[in-house]
Order: structure tokens, then sequence, then C-alpha cells
């Protein structure tokens, strides 16, 4: 009998030279580096190695932060042509490409995910939204939103820690395309791609003040929220925060836009090309290790095919590597922080109290760090905790449905509304479906892509309006009614 | 103390990424405002026009199938390298116009900026031109705009590189190729021009550059059976009449335009409207 | 069980079974196979794919100029692939035209290659454009003159008029004649079958008629082995695999030029179809530059310079 051999890739790690991390870091504001008072150590969450230790804002760090704002904007941004608006864009964008490696691998040592998704996902992206956005600031008028459409003043920007850098892309590009200032606070967890883009906003001689980067918790975000000096407020983060910003600007006049979470279903049908699904199965859940606001975290299988597919995907899931994010063959990394790994912990635990079956790709989990192996849970039905509540992490909830519309139905039946996926080769059946699904963004045949041009947000309980696109253009215009 | 001999350029055509030499041997004379002699850049023949066509339409699928940020990005490009080689092109239009240094300079900056402007249409002109029809049945039914081919221009006298930049770039915007006829006065700017799209990333026959007499090309263009739409802004509106005529042999789609506007790139796009049923 | 319980042998069956296969979305493919060669082959991995992938080389010359001149040092060649590193393995068999199978098995074994097969192209290979006698004469010439391995091209003209029985028909025929003495290879020409479900019909089809292999192409034809094909075949031998516990062997062959293409495909059939598949009996690459890429990476692996192509045989 043959040997069988095994095929063992040597790691392939990324170097962590072409980075220098300082060991503390203050604020962006005014165009410049200004000291912080008060610091919290951020980590490495594949190691729990102390990287820098970041600044947390007060109250007179926002007030100046959003003086700054407001200055630019009267004295020298609202004032400038869109063409040259859009010049200071594409030179941001240039650069963000030329130091393309250098975020790539910050981005994995801060956040956890694997270099190859920073290098080819994350700071790619990151840096089309700016171009894209770029050849908008002269173009507004064309964007269907009116023929001289006027910007709010100043932004303030709260982003999550799943994309730091490609959230960062999403709300600073459209709000200084349409002429407003910005005054955005990246994630507690993952601060130091967005100090990076700071020193690119240097590079490309943004007048001082049109970007300000104040780092902090769940308080200096607070603070920006209710800062009256903001004309406008957007936010990418959980439902329940959503809510609460929700309620706090109501009674004033600022304009909101939320981009929250999901449960999205991932239908596949009996017709489907059942390889490529099984790929957008765990495409959908164990991207990004699930930290994604769209994941496709319910799988609906036709009945019919569920063995089949249910085989076929553990076997896929085998073949994952967990591991050390820098090493260039990860598929899945870390877990951004010990709080969100408690979250999965807890939640799964539920899931088996609850009936489902657990099941775990076996995989060897690093000691230090936090992590958690690419899981299924089989018999699961709506009425399940699972099957309702945003886990946020690499764990995939299968339920089964027998026609078509039961698939709609419960796709349907949630509170969130961000995205689904459907899997079939019958054209009508894509479209049918397509229009029956509430998302606001629908995969057929596909998952998790994104693109600049592709409007991107949910309905229901998934957020206000969109971020992408020509739609995505009207959160960061005043007098376009939405929410 | 002697003076210093300059090395004179050679202006030659240029058809698919290459610097050829008419194949006629044909040349004509540039003088500058003060009548005197510049260069003798060639006078392009019928052959010449046939070499560019076919290579300008070996070229087209390729460049409709790049993405729209990919073109986006080459036309940038394009405007990068111009930026960086401003002197050249304000010297050449002083020295051929007469121009002073701040009119020069101005139309050097208005290139440039005017190229940024179209690298900046690529992906969002089918986000506008683009729709979903609400058609009366069970049908998902959407337009979507798409290239023509090839189209031939002629660009104006003057301004002699902004206009040709004027014509180049809506027709590439959409995903078609070019071949155009540079100001006959004032050829230097477009054979620079054609170094600096040498140099930016555009693949060989996307742009075909001419010199030459308007009234021997023109009309070879308008009866060439493969080439499907033609920029007349540049030729005087007295031959537009006999220009259609011919055109209409193949129903070439022929605009003359007055200035820069995203029409000039919806001008060579068909827009394809497709059916499809929605059901089980 | 005939046919492996899988058809009856008639038309009726085969066209049921070829039409239950699920689609493969080419989109989808292509992105799979895309991502699966940016693994990061280093070092010690590395230095194990390129040996391996020497293994797996099928050496060939498959040109109307062969003589045996050009066979011999083929053969001498695919024995000692450096003749200054007796580390080297040899490759795993010599592919060339069935008149010239005589000569190519003489010359292996004078030379001490009696454990390198030779392989035969048959079945009026390219084209497949012959009658069916004449693609059987053509088999059996091959083996009686010692070729252990039959590499037959499919009927493309009756596959794309969706005339599968006679494709299958002519695998089983063909399989006959191979007996216990050839293993048979059946080679698909998926340029010009163009779509991936055809590709997967074809693998199916192939599999069930008795094919020992699954080749992609006669590398007469671009595109020939791209990433997506080997990917949708690789996936199919899994399948198979796992409704009869037979494994089926792969041969991507034509494209595939250098050290990195080799690896790549090393990559797919290990995430793919399983690491059980990472032997010359179960995966081979026809190819015939790739050999000396394979070896110059090789040496710079050993030495570490980057090798030049005077430091490599010509065969």
């Amino acid at each position: 009998m043959e040997e069988i051999v095994s095929f063992e890739y040597a790691p392939a790690p990324e170097s962590r030279a072409v980075v220098t991390i300082k060991p503390k870091y203050g604020h962006f504001i005014g165009g410049k580096f200004v000291a912080g008072t008060k610091h919290f150590p951020t980590i490495n969450p594949a190691t729990e190695e102390i990287l820098s230790h970041i600044a947390l804002a007060g109250k007179a760090d926002v007030d100046a932060a959003v003086k700054a704002a407001r200055k630019a904007y009267t004295t020298t941004w609202s004032k400038m042509s869109g063409k040259e608006r859009g010049k200071y864009l594409f030179r941001i964008a240039r650069i963000m490409q030329e130091r393309a490696r250098e975020f790539a691998v910050l981005e994995t040592l801060d956040n956890g995910k694997p270099i190859r998704e920073s290098r080819d996902v994350d700071v790619p992206l990151a840096a089309a939204h700016f171009f894209y956005h770029a050849g908008w600031a002269d173009k507004l008028e064309f964007a269907g939103l009116g023929t001289t459409p006027k910007a709010h003043g100043v932004a303030g920007q709260i982003i999550p820690w799943n994309f730091p850098l490609l959230m960062l892309a999403w709300k600073v590009a459209p709000a200084l395309a349409a002429g407003n200032t910005v005054v955005l606070k990246p994630a507690e967890t993952t601060s130091l791609t967005a100090l990076l883009f700071a020193e690119v906003c240097q590079q490309a001689e943004l007048p001082a003040g049109v970007v300000n980067i104040v780092t902090g918790d769940g308080t200096t975000g607070a603070m920006i929220v209710n800062h009256p000096g903001i004309d406008k407020i957007a936010f990418t983060g959980s439902t329940e925060v959503g809510k609460i910003i929700a309620r706090t600007v109501a009674p004033t006049h600022k304009s909101v836009t939320l981009e929250l979470g999901g449960k999205a279903a991932n239908i596949v049908f009996e017709d489907a090309a059942i390889d490529e699904a099984v790929e957008g199965i765990v495409n959908g859940i164990f991207f990004n290790q699930g930290h994604v606001c769209c994941a496709g975290s319910r799988l609906l299988l036709q009945e019919n095919i569920a063995e089949e597919v249910l085989e076929k995907l553990k076997s896929r899931m085998s073949k994952i590597r967990v591991g050390d994010p820098m090493d260039k063959n990860t598929d899945l990394g870390a877990i951004n922080s010990k709080e969100q790994l408690l979250k999965i912990t807890e939640l799964s635990s539920v899931g088996d109290s609850e009936g489902g079956q657990r099941w775990s790709a076996p995989c060897e989990l690093p000691s230090k760090g936090f992590w958690f192996a690419p899981t299924i849970f089989t018999g699961v039905t709506q009425s399940h905790r699972i099957a309702r509540e945003e886990i946020f992490g690499p764990v995939l909830s299968v339920l089964t449905f027998r026609t078509p519309q039961e698939a709609i139905d419960k796709a349907n039946n949630t509170p969130f509304g961000l995205s689904a996926g459907i899997w079939s080769e019958k054209g009508s059946k894509v479209l049918w479906a397509s229009q029956q699904l509430r998302a606001g963004v629908i995969w057929a045949n596909t998952f998790n892509k994104f693109d600049p041009t592709s409007p991107f947000g949910g309905y229901k309980e998934s957020g206000w309006g969109r971020e992408g696109g020509r739609h995505g253009l009207s959160a960061y215009l005043k007098g376009v009614s939405h929410e | 103390m002697s003076n210093r001999i300059d090395v004179k350029k050679t202006y030659k055509l240029f058809i698919n990424g290459a610097f050829p030499r008419s194949e006629s041997g044909r040349t004509y004379e540039v003088k500058n405002a003060k009548g005197v002699f510049i260069a003798n850049p060639c006078l392009a023949s019928r052959k010449d026009l046939k070499d560019a066509v076919v290579a300008a339409r070996a070229a087209q699928p390729g460049w409709n199938k790049a993405t729209a940020y990919n073109k986006g990005q080459i036309l940038y490009r394009i405007a990068e390298m111009l930026e960086g080689r401003r002197a050249q092109f304000v010297d050449e239009i002083i020295s051929v116009t007469g121009a002073t240094k701040a009119k020069a300079e101005k139309e050097v900056t208005d290139s440039v900026d005017r190229l940024v402007w179209y690298a900046g249409w690529t992906d969002k002109i089918s986000s506008l031109s683009g729709a979903l029809n609400p058609v009366a049945g069970p049908y998902y039914n959407f337009t979507i705009p798409e290239s023509m081919g090839v189209i031939a221009a002629i660009a104006p006298e003057n301004p002699s590189l902004l206009g040709l930049i004027d014509s180049i770039a809506p027709i590439i915007v959409g995903g078609n190729t070019v071949v155009i006829l540079a100001s006959t006065k004032a050829p230097l700017s477009a054979m620079s021009f054609a170094e600096v799209i040498a140099t930016s990333d555009v693949p060989a026959g996307v742009i075909n550059i001419l010199t030459g007499k308007k009234e021997e090309i023109a009309p070879w263009i308008a009866s060439h059976m493969d080439i499907d739409g033609f920029d007349i802004s540049g030729l005087n509106s007295k031959s537009h009449g006999e220009i259609r005529i011919a055109g209409a042999e193949n129903l070439k789609r022929i605009y003359a335009f007055k200035s820069a506007d995203p029409g000039r790139i919806l001008a060579f796009l068909e827009h394809k409207t497709v059916w499809h049923p929605i059901g089980l | 069980m005939k046919f492996y319980g899988l058809v009856d042998g008639s038309d009726a069956s085969l066209k049921k079974y070829l039409g239950s296969l699920s689609g493969v979305d080419q989109v989808g493919a292509d992105a799979r196979a895309a991502m699966l060669a940016t693994r990061s082959i280093k070092t010690t991995s590395k230095r194990w794919a390129i040996d391996t992938a020497i293994s797996m080389v099928d050496l060939t010359t498959l040109e109307g100029a062969d003589t045996p001149g050009k066979v011999q040092a083929l053969c001498t060649k695919a024995v000692r692939p450096d003749p200054t590193d007796p580390s080297v393995p040899s490759v795993g068999a010599v592919c060339v035209y069935n008149d010239m199978v005589e000569i190519a098995r003489r010359h292996l074994d004078l030379i001490g290659g009696s454990h390198v097969g030779v392989a035969a192209v048959s079945t009026a290979f390219p084209s497949g454009r012959a009658s069916m006698p004449v693609k059987i004469q053509d088999t059996k010439d091959a083996i009686d003159a010692g070729a252990s391995e039959i590499d037959m091209v499919i009927d493309r003209g009756a596959f794309l008029s969706g005339r599968y029985i006679e494709v299958f028909n002519e695998i089983v025929a063909i399989r006959e004649i191979c007996g216990t003495k050839a293993h048979l290879k059946v080679i698909f020409e998926t340029g010009e079958l163009v779509t991936y479900d055809n590709v997967r019909k074809a693998s199916f089809l192939a599999m069930a008629a008795g094919a020992d292999f699954i080749k992609t192409s006669t590398g007469k034809v671009t595109p020939a082995a791209t990433a997506p094909v080997v990917l949708v075949m690789l996936e199919a031998v899994r399948d198979f695999y796992s409704m009869t516990k037979i494994r089926i062997g792969v041969k991507p062959a034509g494209g595939i030029r250098n050290t990195k293409d080799a690896i790549k495909q090393l990559v797919l059939v290990n995430e793919t179809a399983g690491p059980e598949w990472l032997t010359p009996s179960l995966f081979r690459i026809g190819a015939s530059a790739l050999l000396n890429d394979l070896l110059m990476q090789r040496m710079k692996m050993d030495d570490g310079y980057y090798a030049s192509p005077q430091y490599v045989t010509l065969d």
C-alpha cells in the first residue's frame, strides 16, 4: 500500500519590518498630531502582545477636533471647488496604494485578520473607495440629488473594529467628496491604521482640519454624537448602540445614517452549483472570522440536498487554516478581543443548551491570543436564539426548508435586514428570490462582495441609509430626505 | 564659447502603441507663429488610417472588458504623466501658436484637470445612464450602456492640446478605442501627448493619433466601413453634410460637440435592454 | 459492478445520469482557483513540492518531426533529469506517439530506466477524427510495442453534438484493449469543451466508462490546463471516490511552464481531492519545458543562487 503523503505548508510569515509602531499615540487634530492625556493599551489579539498605547479622548479633545473641522469647513473646504477637493482624494488614494503593504501589515497586527485578507481585500478596497469618490467631488450635480447639492458641514463618524481601514474609507471618502469635513473615531481595539491614515492626509497636503481623528472608547463616541457642533452622524456598529444614537439625536437637527447588525440567511436551493455554494457558505460565515455585519450566519438548506451539502461543508471546513494571521497561508485569524471571544463562546453554549448539534473543524488553536474554531450548529430552527441573535464570530446556524416560499419566509423572519444569499442555477428563481427578500444587499451565487460603486446598507433594524454608489452620496448632502 | 546644437525631435505617427512613419513617406511643414520652420510631421495616408483602425479594432474587446476602475486608473495615470511634463507642453504651445506663457500654462492645467474629470466618469456613467425599467409584467428589465467599438475623431485646430484631450477622453471612458487626427497647424502637442500615452499603461491600440490634412482624412474616415462612430467637432461645419452622407453607408454615429460634457461619453455608447422572467 | 452501477450502458441511462449532475458556477470556480493560487509555498514544503512535481512529469514529445534521436534524448533526460545530481528523481513517464514507443522502451531499458513507463497517445491524437477500427489498431500497436499507459482523446464532435453514448462506448472499447497491460488516460481537450459544466460531465462520463485517469488536454490547443478546469476535475474525482471508493487520477497537460505553475497544481490537488492524490500513480503533469524550470528552482533552493539555463541540459 502506498504511503499517504501530507503536503504541509511550511510557515510563510509576512515581515513586520515594513511598519513602525510608536509606543504611544495622540490624536490628529487640525492637521497635526497632538498629544493625548490618558492612554490605554492596544494589543495584537493573536499574541496578546501590547502593540502601543492609544489616547483616550476627553471633552477637550473632542471640542478641539470639532472646532478644527468647523474652521476648515468654513474657511477652506466649503470654498474650494469640487475639482480641487477631488484631487486631494485622488492623492490620498494613490498614497494608500503606495503604502499598501504597510497598511496591510498594520491592520493584521492590530485586528487579527489574516494578512492575505488585509492585503487582497481590505486595503485595495479602501484605496478604491477613495478613487471612486474622488471622481464624484466635481460631479455632484449629476448624482440625481438636485442641481446644486450642498454638504452638511461637519460630520461625526464612528467606526467599528472589524474592517478598521475599510470602514474609515467608507466614511471619509464620500463625506469629503460631498464637501463635508470630518471628526472620525476609530474603534477602541483598532486605531492604528486610522492613525497611519492621518499621516497619509499630511502627505497628501490635505488642508488642516478637513480630517480629524480622535481615539477613545464608547464615551468618546457619545461625546461626538452629542456635540452640538456636529451636523451629521454616521455610525457603523451594533444595532443596540445604533438605537441609542437614534434616540439621542432625535430631538436635534442632526442628520444620521446607521449601518448596524445582521443575521443574514444564505439560501441554498436544490439546483445550486453545489461546490461553489459550499465555497459561498464558507466565505459567508468564516471570512474575517465571522466578524461581518452582513455575514451569512444562517444557512438555509433545501432539505433534499442537506445531507450532501453538509458532508461537503464539513470536509471543506476541515481545510480551513486557522492560526498566525501574519502567515500568508492562514484563512482564519484571531478573534478581535477577549470580550468578543467571550460573547461567541457564551452564545455557542446557548446553542448547545438549546439542542443544536455542534460540530467544529478539528484544528490546533494557539495557546496565546483569542481563538475560536470554525463551527456549525445543525438542527437549528427559527426559534433558537442562535438563529436570531448576531454572534459575530465563526459560528454558522444551519436550518432547512422544503419550498422556496418557506425559505423566503424564514429568511425574512428577523428584525434585521442587511443581506442575504441565494444559490441556484435557475435565473428566474434567483430574481424571484431577490425580489422577495427584505434585505439591502443580496448576493446571488456569490457572497461578501463589495465595491465602491455598489450601495450597501440595511432594511429594518439593520440601519438607515446606504454607503457606496450614487445612493451613498445622499447621506452627505443636505436637504435630501431620509429617515 | 560655442553654442550647443540641440537634438531636434522627429515627429511620427502613433499607431498600436508604436511610433511609425507614414507608410507613404509623406510629410508636411509646420512653422511657428513667427513663420520659422519647426518640424516635418507625417502626412498620414489612407493606409495609415487603415492600419490605425485595424489596431483600434484589435484593442477594443480587451479595453472594453477592463473594469471601470482600471480604466479610471489609466486615465488618471495619463493625467499624472502629463502633469509631470508640463514644461515641455507649455513650451510647445508657446512655440507653435505664439500664445503667452500664462495662456499656455492655463491650457496645460486645464488639460490635466480635464483628464482627471473624465477619469472619474468611468465608474459612474452606468449608474446614470443604466436603468431598471418597471415593465408591466413579471420581468426584470434593465438597460445597460455598452461601448460601440472604434470611434474616429477630428481634433479641433485649437486649443491643440485641450481640444485633443476633450475628444479622446470621453470616447475611451465608454470602452471604445479611438483613431484621431490632430490639429493640422499645431500637431506637436498631439505627438508629445502620444509619448505621454505610451508611458501611461494604456494598452496598445486603444488610442491612435495621426497627423495630416483634414480634407484628405475626414472623407476616408467617413467612408471606412469598420469605423462605428465619428466625432467631427474639429471639422468646419461646411463639410459636415458630405461627411454625414458618406457615413450613412454603415450608419456611423456622427456627432459634433461644443464643450466637455458627460453627453460626449453617452454619444458613443449603445444601450442594451435585457428582459428576464422573475418566478419559480 | 459494471460501470460502478452508475449507468447501465444505454443511451437513456447515460443521459439521465449526466443530466442529474449539479452544475458548476464559472465565476465561483475561477475565484476558488484564484484563492488557492495565493498559497505561499516556501522552504521545506517548496523543496518537497519540486521533487514531487518532477516525479509527476510526463516528459513529452509529440511532434511530426520526432526522430529516434530525439526520443532517445528525451528518454535519457527522463531517467536522469540532472546528470550531475543523482538525487533528482526520474520523471513519471515519457509520452510519445505510438510509432516511437518501441524505440523509447528499448532505450529506457538500456540506460537503467526500466522503472520509467512509456505512455502513448492514441485514438487519432490529437483530433480524434478517425474511424473506430483505426483508433483500436492505434491503441493495439502502442501496447504491443511496450506502452504501459495509453492517453486517448475523446471524440469532441460527438460530445458537443450530444452523442454522449458514442463517446462513452469508445472509452469502454479502448479500456478493454488496455486490459491489465496499460492504464488508460482519457483526454477531454477542455479548451474545446469550453464550459466547466461540460468538463464536469465529461469527467463523470469517462470515469463511469472505465478511465483510470482523466486528462485535460492534448497540449495542441489553448487554453489547456487552466487552474479552474483542473479544480473542476479534482472535484469530480473526489466526488467519484465518495460514491465508489475508487480513486481516479488527474493529469493536467499544456500551459504548465514553470515551477510556480506546478506548485499551484499541487496545492489544488491537496486542498480539493486531498493529499492521497499527491503521488504519480494519481497525478501527472504533461509538460516539456517545465522540467528544466523545476531543476533550476531546485538548484537555487540547494545552493542559494538563481540558476541559469546553461546549468540544465536540453532533452
